[in-house]
């Protein structure tokens, strides 16, 4: 359960700033962000479930970026229209302004192996080629996700994803060079 | 030698390395490359060698070319013992039944693409006619019938190693080699080339390279991974992907 709410929290704050940037182009209701951003990124993006996108919406709401209001449809149920403030579009410019983290320093797998040379708990070599395998299938995934992805941005995000794990790979390589 | 397939006799195996060594010696100075490698290949079977440069690969793949005599070991092709062979004899296997692809293209330059790719049919046996008939369809397949007048020095790196494709593939070999394939290439020349092998897999190519390139490596059927001349694993990859969490990298920050 408390992992369940980890994600629900963490998938919550990473949607704010894409949802405020989609909202500075014109005002929608969250069902319309929802198709936009599975539109722009594609299938190598993990969808945001509506909850989530409602969630968020309500918490920009609360802290003042956006406003609502309840359209009348005569068919349907009311739908809920959100708009930036200007709060809200003063915080997505200078988020896009913003310099992004770089790669990461803390990874969780060289604590394990860095720990596991200390406290001798287990076999590195096996460590490193369970890892090694790991990274063989998600780089099949993402080149699985490659073939069907003709757009720019889904392209570039996976090519991108493919590079960073190519980093990785060879990071491990070094990690064996100087472990073993 | 005992157990299974010591004969090489297996109907499925194509290649079979046991024991394969090879040892550099100079200035006094005794380098092992390669210790002790037992690896096997079956007919139709895409596996990938990767390792940390220095770990052994490339001597690996030249022997089992033929490019370069092991210290000791055995390797068998398709049921015969090749590794006593003399360089003559090799030199003859090679243009017959394996198709080379090196880092470097190795495309002969004072020579237009056409001839290029003919000039290893017509080496291996093949009359003027058959080879230009393969070798035009080997081009079109591969995106280049219009560049087979051109010399290879027109044409871009990624363009250059279809050609050396196109070559290595022309007498339809039993064993497709390659060395880096993609080392030379940017990232999209890269990923057309890998498309291609793929591609050629897929119609039943057996193939057998050496890389550092993970999305090379993980189109393959086996990667095995190659530490201080000796094989540390040896990962089959499945056949129909099953969905494995995406990397961080794809999940958005704000």
């Amino acid at each position: 359960m408390c992992e369940y709410e980890g994600q629900w929290r963490e998938g919550t704050t990473f949607m704010r700033m894409p949802l405020l940037a989609l909202l500075a182009k014109e005002p929608a209701h969250g069902y319309e962000l929802k198709t936009q951003l599975e539109q722009l990124f594609g299938e190598a993006y993990p969808t945001p479930n509506i909850g989530q996108i409602y969630v968020t919406l309500q918490r920009l709401e609360r802290d003042g970026l956006v406003r609502s209001q309840d359209v009348i449809q005569a068919t349907r149920p009311n739908k809920r229209v959100y708009e930036l403030t200007d709060a809200g579009r003063e915080a997505v410019v200078s988020w896009i302004d913003a310099t992004s983290e770089g790669p990461r320093i803390r990874d969780e797998f060289f604590m394990k192996l860095a720990l596991s040379e200390l406290s001798g708990t287990s076999d590195r070599l096996g460590l490193i080629n369970r890892q090694r395998r790991h990274y063989l299938m998600q780089m099949r995934s993402l080149a699985d996700l490659a073939v069907g992805a003709d757009r720019k941005i889904p392209r570039l995000l996976i090519e991108g994803a493919m590079l960073h794990l190519q980093a990785d790979l060879d990071w491990l390589q070094r990690c064996q060079e100087e472990f073993m | 030698m005992t157990g299974a397939g010591s004969s090489g006799n297996d109907g499925r195996l194509l290649l079979r390395a046991s024991g394969l060594s090879k040892t550099y010696t100079g200035d006094g100075v005794i380098v092992p490359a390669v210790r002790g490698v037992d690896l096997r290949l079956e007919h139709g079977e895409f596996v990938a060698i990767t390792g940390p440069s220095a770990s052994g690969k490339s001597t690996l793949l030249h022997m089992l070319g033929g490019l370069e005599r092991p210290t000791s070991g055995e390797i068998w092709l398709n049921g015969e013992r090749v590794d006593k062979l003399s360089q003559a004899r090799w030199a003859i296997l090679r243009r017959r039944h394996i198709g080379f692809v090196f880092q470097f293209f190795n495309l002969v330059s004072n020579m237009t693409v056409a001839d290029n790719v003919e000039l290893a049919a017509l080496m291996a046996g093949a009359s003027r006619k058959q080879a230009t008939t393969r070798r035009a369809e080997l081009l079109g397949e591969l995106g280049l019938a219009a560049k087979a007048d051109a010399a290879p020095a027109r044409l871009s790196g990624g363009e250059q190693q279809r050609v050396a494709l196109a070559r290595a593939m022309v007498n339809r070999p039993l064993l497709l080699l390659a060395d880096e394939p993609t080392g030379n290439l940017d990232s999209a020349a890269a990923m057309a080339v890998l498309r291609l092998l793929s591609r050629v897999h897929a119609d039943g190519q057996s193939i057998l390279l050496v890389t550092h390139d993970l999305r090379v490596a993980s189109a393959a059927d086996r990667v095995v991974s190659l530490f201080d001349g000796m094989i540390v694993d040896d990962a089959p990859m499945p056949v129909k992907q099953r969905p494995t969490p995406l990397p961080d990298v794809l999940k958005l920050r704000g």
